[in-house]
């Protein structure tokens, strides 16, 4: 890659997948700190075709600590991944599942709107898609074997497993 | 590109070089570890700053028990029951029991084809069943009649051409439904000048009793009521199903750990804005002289005896009739709760439920003193009963106050606040608690930042909250908005329906019910005494030893 992409362009690849990586992180480790944090108020305000879906989870205190305890991990890990390039296509994906959840849940519809609105003005495309998309571009780039973690996993890697994984 | 990175990954090049590790290899791995350090940085001073001393568990000490209800119990006997009145709220506790009319079914699923998000067909299929079997119906509209036989078959929760069981028999009495040796219990839901004297008749009859609010119409039939409840024994349970509300049950313990510092002053309202919220209700098809029994809607002598008595006793003939009562009135029959000769007014009708919520939040019981304010202000349309009211209760041993303030003519809603020195709390089917700037039970943690004064600083939502700490943003934003709904172990509940349910289990179990005769003399008087201020022009007072109520000065 470093032959076929020039410096400027894996330096800015590289910052992206960190970016993403930092906003991730420091998203789940603020819920796991805060004990009182619950995705169920978020949840609550679910629209679309999913929303009655996410609407009930919310309504499901047992269900909602295992929701709550899988996404500030699922956070936590991915954003460490992406930050550190340590099983950064992995970590791709995981974010992006995370991100369509939370689209899912809170789609950018016309005449849709939430209790706790949207900052912007978006139309099907909001933010979290634009990270979604961002994320595909670090999974296809997946800078993190030239610099981060995986550089040194693609040595102790079998080739075979490295596909989805780094 | 894929494959182009691969080639020049490090695994793949290394097969000419060496495979020892460089320090550039090195470098490049760790790169991006030093970030670690100002993101630890970054989330320890946010734990200071957002997330340390949200704990305020040392000055704010509530339970974490969630609201208790009387539990069903297993294989109880089925209860037959006797619904009388089959108007508004007639219909509404009849699906608070399970059985609904066709055409609500109908309305709720197309309302569910219309938008998905429309829950209350669901609801309505899921909610428990009671266990009860409706025996006998009585109204005195034939309309109404018919129509309660056909909700009282509709066992199987149907549609317009569904499965139905067998119709309840139809009464053109209530003295023949409470004669009847099918029926164990009766459901009141006549209206307000009825009350008293069907409750007495059917406990009489050995039948137990969910009457709707207000207990009575006169005061002298309250004494009696609560007499006859007492020598029958029957199981007694007064409409104010906000007792079943989950927040009210840690209202009240907030209130008795007193973590809103003395509370002086209670400020409870109604605002409506609606023909119909002011009581100006349809005029149905088909009604006219031959399908209503006007003699019976008139009422029982004896309670005509004692209103006219009242009224005629204290020069308050104006707001009597105007129309003589035995004239046929469309107008009266559907809207009866315009005129004081069938009403109890904004005292009877919706103050009554914001003095119960207090009375079960802070039990005050009857207050020392009432006074009241108001008129006939926007719907001149001929009622005597005023669309504006204020009615002030006094509690001079408890150093406290209630004022209730009412208009039908402003939907812009006030809430029901309890004002204390150290916090003020909000109650709705949530609690908002918002620290006072001057409190000193919170100085300390209003002085250390942790306890906010501009906003509030605990929310309950029954069911989800943390009780120890404060409440977040974002919680607070979302149980603000109403969003969070009241879950009674993870499932949804309406509280007519719980209400309702506890006093079957109490019948079943041989308890108490929550609104019992006591609590429904409370309400009652308390009521009585704040139409009579309103409509004498001045104070009445409770005399607690001869449970009377007193006539002051007139101002």
């Amino acid at each position: 890659m470093e032959n076929k992409l020039s410096e400027a362009q894996l330096s800015w690849l590289v910052i992206l997948r960190i970016f993403i990586g930092w906003h991730f992180l420091y998203e789940g480790l603020v819920k796991l700190l805060n004990p009182n944090w619950t995705a169920a108020t978020y949840l609550m305000d679910s629209k679309g075709w999913f929303g009655p879906l996410f609407v009930r989870m919310a309504g499901n205190p047992g269900l909602m600590n295992v929701v709550d305890f899988l996404n500030e991990w699922a956070l936590v890990l991915i954003g460490a991944g992406l930050l550190l390039g340590m099983f950064s296509r992995l970590s791709s994906i995981g974010g992006m599942i995370l991100l369509l959840l939370y689209t899912l849940s809170h789609p950018a519809l016309i005449g849709v709107n939430y209790q706790m609105s949207f900052e912007g003005s978006y139309l099907i495309i909001d933010k979290n898609l634009i990270e979604l998309v961002a994320l595909g571009v670090s999974f296809v780039f997946p800078t993190a074997r030239l610099i981060g973690i995986d550089r040194f996993f693609t040595r102790v890697l079998p080739v075979s497993c490295q596909k989805f994984i780094i | 590109m894929e494959k182009e990175q691969k080639n020049n990954s490090p695994e793949e090049s290394k097969k000419g070089k060496s495979s020892k590790i460089s320090r550039r290899d090195i470098i490049k791995t760790l790169a991006a570890v030093p970030l670690l350090a100002p993101m630890a940085y970054g989330v320890l001073k946010t734990r200071k700053t957002a997330l340390k001393g949200r704990d305020i568990s040392d000055v704010f000490n509530l339970s974490s028990a969630n609201a208790v209800y009387l539990q069903p119990e297993a294989n109880g006997k089925q209860i037959r029951l006797g619904l009388i009145g089959f108007g508004i709220r007639g219909r509404q506790l009849m699906r608070a029991l399970g059985f609904a009319e066709p055409s609500y079914i109908d309305t709720l699923i197309e309302a569910k084809k219309k938008n998905p998000d429309d829950t209350r067909y669901d609801l309505f299929k899921e909610q428990d069943d009671l266990n009860v079997v409706i025996n006998g119906v009585c109204d005195i509209f034939e309309v109404y009649s018919e129509a309660a036989a056909l909700t009282g078959s509709n066992i199987y929760r149907e549609g317009t051409g569904g499965k139905f069981g067998p119709a309840p028999k139809r009464y053109d009495t209530y003295h023949e439904l409470l004669a009847a040796d099918d029926i164990d219990a009766v459901v009141i839901a006549a209206p307000d000048h009825w009350h008293g004297t069907i409750a007495m008749a059917a406990a009489r009859a050995g039948k137990h009793v969910y009457s709707e609010k207000p207990m009575t119409w006169t005061v002298p039939e309250t004494y009696l009521l609560r007499n006859t409840i007492k020598e029958t024994g029957v199981v007694f349970q007064l409409g104010h199903q906000g007792r079943q509300t989950a927040s009210y049950q840690k209202a009240a313990e907030i209130c008795s750990k007193d973590l809103l510092g003395t509370i002086t002053l209670i400020e409870v309202c109604t605002n409506r804005n609606t023909p119909n919220g002011a009581w100006v209700y349809p005029i149905i098809e088909g009604s006219n002289p031959q399908t209503i029994d006007w003699t019976q809607f008139e009422g029982d002598p004896q309670r005509i005896k004692e209103y006219d008595n009242y009224m005629m006793s204290t020069g308050l003939e104006r707001f009597m009739g105007p129309e003589a009562r035995d004239q046929f009135s469309l107008e009266r029959f559907f809207r009866w709760r315009c005129w004081w000769d069938y009403s109890t007014g904004l005292s009877g009708d919706l103050l009554t439920h914001e003095f119960d919520a207090v009375n079960q939040i802070l039990q005050t019981g009857i207050p020392h003193s009432a006074t009241s304010s108001g008129g006939i202000y926007y719907f001149k349309d001929g009622r005597t009963v005023p669309d504006v009211l204020q009615t002030t209760f006094e509690w001079p041993d408890r150093d406290l106050t209630m004022l209730y303030s009412a208009t039908l003519a402003s939907s812009r809603n006030r809430g029901k606040v309890f004002m204390g020195h150290d916090a003020s709390m909000e109650v709705s089917d949530i609690l908002v608690l918002t620290a006072d700037r001057n409190s000193d039970r919170y100085a300390e943690k209003i002085k250390d930042g942790t306890i906010p004064t501009d906003q509030p600083f605990f929310t309950y939502v029954p069911g989800q909250s943390k009780v120890d700490a404060v409440t977040s943003a974002t919680e607070l934003y979302f149980a603000q908005r109403g969003l969070l709904y009241t879950y009674v172990n993870g499932k949804r509940y309406d509280t007519t329906h719980l209400h309702i349910r506890e006093w079957l289990e109490c019948i079943r179990q041989g308890k108490t019910p929550s609104c019992n005769i006591d609590r429904g003399f409370e309400e009652a008087m308390t009521a009585h005494m704040g139409t009579r201020a309103y409509l004498e022009g001045r104070t009445m007072y409770w005399d607690k030893d001869k449970e009377e109520i007193v006539r002051g000065e007139k101002v």
